[in-house]
């Protein structure tokens, strides 16, 4: 089956064929696996910038395609790396503990390693008891699970409470914005069993490995690669076909799709869940290259900038969505980075640090306004001077 | 001297065995205590001075006090000096000068800190008959802060002769509070307690307080006193209690079972169990057993037997006060008083709610109008808030009158966001009617160009923005209830504008067009409206009030980059929870809100971070029942 | 024969205003049953009652062998029971194709896994070349539905009622804005359905209303005012007030 959708949808082969030949390019120019040429910290970055891609391509199933405009995204995306990072942080300072107490004669009961844990972990927020919520911190399956459950469940319900009551458009964006804030004000308590803003910390090591930053990096690197292009691939999926005709036609007009005997609400709903679980993931696989994760990450400005990737990248067209993450988010760091020069007006000097957010800001404003179709838009005038077809 | 005159009536009162002795032989007679002060000797020497009954004896006590004392060694006289050196000496019954000495003759008497706070606590009599009112109060203040036994009676003396009815009546509240805390007679000091039950002042209830002070004791029996209450201590403070009381013997905590054990390790054992056994708990525990059954050390002590020692002892705690007449007076006082505090805490409770609701109002209406034009709620509504704080703030570094710069910055803060927001509607909001979300996308990226411009412009430190000195304080009810007059005004203001957006809407043409529009774009451009031009003004009304509100804000709280953001959420929920284009769901929406968000900070007074956290799931869960608001319109009008 | 729909006692009110006023009707199954009343006489409001779209305050709804009624259903679930409905503006979905729209109107299971893992099958071209035969859009398969005339749409929007392969249809003003070849094709269409289902009409133009030749209900203030053929009820004196008196 996978076969006939793969063949019937060409584009989907040629992103795939340009994220292998980049992958590829970067393995060779690393530092672990090639000439090094590209240092650790940019591949980290390539990488991290791979896991917002999965994210927008989710935000533009789910906005471009469904009409969503989730403000709520990003935090699935949180929640993910939260979960991933507890297994890390607990199983890091599991073996940090373990080996410092095996210096005494006597051997350490398990409460003793636990207390030790528990002070590490949490004597930032003065406190040293494990939360309930880090029951299964020790276990890898455990949180890797939970890396798609969590999110997902979350999504269910939300979406569920929300759709059934037929909140719609601006409304409904609000609402999942609202649902961002809460959480990120929640995770701010130190109270909240997950080390208040201090966050999850020291991600970037793989406990029980001795494998340097630089092949960690380029695994991530993979790993990020391999789940955007499964990812994308099942995206792809979700929006050819018949699915993508309903999906799509919800967001043109979501009582028609009713009267034709519809259940707009599970289909919404599915869209909704499907995408915070791919969010998840792309979470869990961004934090450990990023080393950290803080409330700060989940705050709402965060999914709202997810959506000015998609926007500017053009909406409802995948690859749009990569394309919107990947500029917008390299940019973001060539300018916040220093790296664009700064600009003497002579009675002013525009330093770009201070005045990026003002330039993506208006220049949002102005692709909003000017290029609703966004760079992929760009694709469709050389589509159409060359072939004129009905393809969507 | 006018004040040697009313010291003169003192007398009447004090001098009840008035000696005709001289002050400078009773000081003579102290002579040591006096020039060699120490807090527990110099009591006699002042219960002396006063039962001299002079009147230069407050005199002599304030300068002592204040170091103004000086012996001289020649003749081992006391007095003050005056002038340079050789300083003249001043006799200190008479005033005048006697004689002159240099500096090396004299010897200044310096009381240390103890000794001048006794010195004080006689002086006190003598002030609460001071003409000067300011310093009856300062002596007042000085019983109020710390009350004591022998300001009893002098305080008692001087309310007859009290002239003032606003002092007098501090006096007889304070007189009451000390009769109960020190009062002789059981019953006087009851009923003092039972008049001051009705008292909510904080000074009355640490009178309560002081009354009721208990200390903790264990014992194996109850001993006879004026018990407080047995208390049931969790085990381990209830054993750690035991032992430092010397009831009990110390148990090893687990850590010290452990060095234990590693100090008695014994080829690779430890009372014959093997070490790498060790880290279950129970083995430890049986390899200790067998280290003491060998006699090598302590008996372990078990849990059973700490719960034994715990059981044979009973905790309690005990009233200082011994009389349990009065104890039971002043809990029952307590009871009554935090009874009626409680309910003026939800008095000033509301009050506080009011007032943010009144914030809340001021940040929302003017969202709300600009949600009837856009249909959309405007994102950048917070930072024409924070436009607006800026605004006052530039105002008050030109105008440095407050009263003015305020007055001046209310229409001027108006007239910039509105000129905003007009720009805003021509250039953007304009060219994306009929489409939504990307409106409020636009909104977005408005919102985060100006937030960075305006910590590029002003830096990301707080600015201050000063209210006028006729706005500082509070209108203070009592102790409990008291509503700052900054809260006040912005009620005010939100009243007024409450007002002025009812009038604009219901009683203007520009309301009147403003409702066509809003209702039915079509049908009023076809009667000769023009959508174009109500559009852009009710965006720069909506704008403008924004502004105003700012400056309100920026009043109370402090104007940062970020204030917008920190208002647009609870302002788009207080639109959306109270009914969108409507002013009444508007102001249902704030007050709502304003109510919750203070009851749950009373509920959880620790953490407003999880007041946020709560209100905001509330509202989910509220748009889940009310999608359209608390003010919804209903039927084919509300549309799809 | 027992009715396919009965409506029985039906009110609404919108904010004081009573849209429909004790409206009871039924009809069977097949069967072609024309609505008309002057503007605001609640002929949109009774599609929206029946649809799901609309909760009346009293009354029943009733449909089917079992009776079941329909009230507290939701739209979609309405649709499933085999009730579709025409919009009085053509609602397709213009971004697509007309393929995908009579695709997705197509009878078939409408669960979101369902459709996910829909597969493309003969049978289902088949039908679609079928309706599109019927309606007279072959030609038109491949092209966006945004870029058909309004004629098309109109079409189009009856094809995919019938893809629906609904037992009731509900029309609202078919023949609005249509040029008269475009009016006689859609009476023919609405004509053909109802030999095996039952076709409910709303229309204003009494023309094509006696084109269609079917049994007549005037609603009027939310009720119904006569019934029976075209020349019944236009020589009731009540309905020539109600038509002519305004």
């Amino acid at each position: 089956m996978k076969n006939s959708f793969l063949v019937t949808n060409r584009s989907v082969l040629v992103f795939l064929l340009c994220l292998a030949l980049f992958t590829l390019g970067v393995t060779v120019l690393a530092e672990a696996t090639g000439a090094g040429v590209i240092s650790t910290s940019f591949v980290k970055t390539l990488g991290k910038t791979l896991c917002l891609c999965l994210i927008a391509i989710a935000m533009d199933v789910v906005w471009g395609y469904c009409g969503i405009l989730s403000l709520g995204h990003f935090a699935f995306f949180g929640i993910g790396g939260y979960a991933i990072g507890m297994w890390l942080m607990y199983a890091r300072t599991h073996d940090i503990v373990v080996g410092s107490l095996s210096n005494d004669v006597i051997p350490a009961t398990s409460a003793e390693i636990s207390d030790a844990i528990g002070t590490q972990i949490f004597g930032v927020v003065g406190s040293s008891e494990f939360p309930l919520i880090w029951a299964f911190a020790h276990s890898l399956p455990l949180q890797l699970a939970a890396v798609v459950i969590v999110p997902g469940l979350l999504a269910l319900v939300f979406g569920w409470l929300a759709f059934r009551s037929r909140v719609t458009g601006v409304y409904l964006s609000i609402l999942t914005q609202a649902m961002t804030l809460a959480l990120s004000l929640y995770l701010f308590q130190n109270d909240s069993g997950l080390r208040g803003n201090n966050g999850l910390s020291g991600l970037q090591n793989m406990p029980g490995s001795d494998l340097g930053q630089d092949v960690l990096s380029i695994r991530f690197f993979w790993a990020s690669a391999v789940a955007l292009g499964l990812g994308y691939v099942l995206f792809a999926f979700v929006i050819s076909g018949k699915m993508g005709s309903v999906i799509r036609a919800i967001r043109d007009d979501e009582a028609r799709v009713r009267f034709l005997g519809y259940h707009v609400e599970s289909y919404k709903l599915f869209v909704f869940t499907i995408t915070a679980m791919v969010a998840g993931i792309a979470g869990a696989l961004y934090y450990p290259q990023a080393g950290i994760i803080n409330p700060a990450e989940i705050a709402p400005i965060a999914s709202i900038y997810l959506a000015v990737w998609v926007a500017i990248g053009g909406r409802g067209r995948l690859y749009g969505a990569v394309i919107g993450a990947t500029f917008v988010s390299l940019l973001s760091s060539w300018f916040t980075g220093g790296g664009a020069p700064n600009i003497d007006l002579g009675f002013y000097e525009i330093v770009w640090t201070d005045w990026w957010l003002v330039l993506l800001g208006l220049s949002f404003v102005l692709v909003t306004l000017l290029f609703p179709k966004g760079i992929g838009g760009l694709f469709d005038y050389i589509t159409i001077n060359r072939e004129k077809g009905p393809k969507a | 001297m006018l004040r040697a005159l009313v010291m003169a009536v003192s007398i009447v009162v004090l001098a009840a065995a008035a000696a005709a002795q001289d002050l400078q032989s009773v000081l003579r007679t102290h002579s040591e205590e006096i020039a060699k002060p120490s807090r527990r000797s110099v009591q006699v020497a002042i219960d002396d001075l006063i039962a001299l009954g002079q009147p230069e004896v407050p005199m002599f006590l304030e300068r002592w006090q204040g170091k103004e004392v000086y012996q001289w060694d020649t003749d081992g006289q006391f007095y003050y000096v005056d002038g340079a050196d050789p300083f003249d000496l001043i006799d200190i019954s008479t005033g005048e000068v006697v004689g002159q000495a240099p500096k090396g003759e004299l010897s200044q008497i310096k009381p240390n800190a103890g000794v001048r706070g006794v010195i004080g606590t006689a002086l006190v009599q003598f002030q609460l008959q001071d003409p000067d009112p300011e310093r009856r109060i300062a002596a007042l203040d000085a019983i109020a802060r710390d009350g004591s036994a022998d300001q009893l009676e002098p305080l008692a003396a001087s309310i007859d002769a009290e002239p003032d009815a606003a002092i007098r009546a501090r006096k007889e509240s304070l007189l009451q509070m000390l009769t109960a805390r020190f009062g002789d007679a059981t019953e006087d000091r009851v009923a003092a307690i039972e008049a001051l039950s009705t008292e909510v002042s904080v000074d009355a209830r640490a009178v309560m307080n002081q009354i009721l002070t208990s200390q903790n004791g264990v014992a194996t029996e109850l001993p006879d006193a004026n018990i407080a209450e047995i208390r049931e201590p969790e085990f381990a403070d209830a054993y750690a209690e035991l032992v430092a009381a010397d009831l009990a013997e110390p148990a090893l905590s687990a850590d010290e079972i452990k060095s234990v054990l590693a100090a008695n390790i014994v080829e690779g054992r430890v009372g014959g169990i093997p070490v790498s056994t060790l880290s279950d708990p129970d083995a430890r525990i049986a390899a200790y057993q067998a280290l003491a059954d060998a006699g090598t050390v302590a008996p372990l002590m078990t849990q059973s037997d700490m719960q034994a020692a715990i059981d044979a002892h009973v905790f309690y705690s005990v009233y200082d006060e011994p009389i349990a007449a009065v104890t039971d007076a002043a809990v029952a006082a307590l009871k009554h008083m935090e009874l009626k505090v409680g309910a003026m805490q939800t008095a000033d409770l509301a009050m506080d709610a009011i007032s943010l609701a009144s914030i809340y109002f001021l940040a929302a209406i003017g969202l709300a109008v600009t949600f009837g034009v856009m249909g959309v709620i405007n994102m950048a509504h917070g930072e024409f808030i924070m436009m607006g704080a800026y605004t006052g703030y530039v105002i008050q570094q030109i105008i440095p009158d407050y009263t003015v710069s305020i007055i001046v910055a209310l229409p001027v803060a108006f007239a910039v966001t509105f000129a905003a927001g007009v720009a805003m509607e021509r250039l953007v909001i304009r060219h994306l009617y009929k489409r939504p979300l990307e409106t409020l996308l636009a909104t977005f990226g408005i919102s985060i160009a100006l937030q960075q411009i305006a910590k590029n412009i002003f830096g990301t430190q707080a600015r201050p923005l000063t209210s006028p000195a006729w706005l500082d304080g509070a209108l203070v009810f009592n102790d409990v209830v008291a509503i700052s007059y900054i809260r006040i005004a912005i009620f005010v203001l939100a009243v007024l504008f409450l007002c002025l957006i009812l009038f604009i809407l219901k009683k203007t043409r520009l309301g009147l067009e403003v409702r066509a529009v809003t209702q039915n774009p079509g049908m009023a451009a076809s009667m000769g409206i023009n959508p174009d031009r109500i559009n852009m003004l009710t965006f720069g009304l909506g704008s403008g009030i924004a502004g105003i509100a700012g400056v309100a804000i920026g009043l109370y709280a402090k104007v940062t980059s970020e204030m917008g953001a920190d208002y647009i959420v609870q302002s788009f929920m207080t639109v959306v929870v109270g009914g969108v284009g409507n002013v009444w769901g508007t102001l249902a929406g704030a007050s709502l809100i304003g109510f919750l968000q203070k009851g749950i900070e009373w509920m959880n007074p620790s953490n407003t971070l999880a007041a946020q956290t709560y209100m905001i799931l509330f509202i989910i869960i509220f748009i889940q029942f009310r999608p359209k608001g608390i003010v919804a319109l209903k039927g084919r009008a509300a549309g799809n | 024969m027992s009715a396919l729909l009965e409506v029985s006692g039906v009110s609404v009110t919108f904010d004081g205003f009573r849209a429909i006023n004790n409206l009871s009707l039924s009809i069977n199954e097949p069967e072609l049953r024309a609505v008309i009343g002057p503007n605001g006489a609640g002929k949109t409001t009774f599609m929206d009652i029946i649809t799901g779209k609309t909760k009346p305050d009293t009354g029943h709804v009733l449909w089917g062998e079992q009776s079941r009624n329909l009230l507290g259903m939701s739209e979609s679930a309405i649709a499933r029971e085999g009730i579709g409905r025409k919009f009085q503006k053509p609602t397709v979905f213009e971004a697509q194709t007309v393929r995908e729209n009579l695709a997705m109107a197509l009878k078939n299971k409408r669960g979101p896994f369902d459709v996910l893992f829909y597969r493309k099958s003969a049978e289902g071209a088949t039908r679609i070349e079928e309706l599109a035969a019927e309606v007279g859009l072959t030609e038109q398969l491949p092209r966006t539905a945004g870029e058909l005339s309004h004629g098309q749409k109109q079409w189009l929007e009856i094809g995919m009622l019938l893809a629906q392969d609904p037992r009731l249809l509900l029309v609202d003003e078919p023949a609005a804005g249509m040029t008269p070849a475009e009016r006689e094709h859609t009476t023919d269409l609405l004509v053909r359905a109802a030999k095996t289902r039952a076709v409910i009409v709303v229309e204003h133009d009494m023309e094509f209303v006696r084109r269609l030749n079917c049994k007549v209900t005037v609603l009027h203030e939310g009720s119904v005012l006569a019934e029976g053929s075209l020349d019944h009820v236009t020589a009731n004196p009540q309905v020539i007030e109600v038509y002519l008196g305004r």
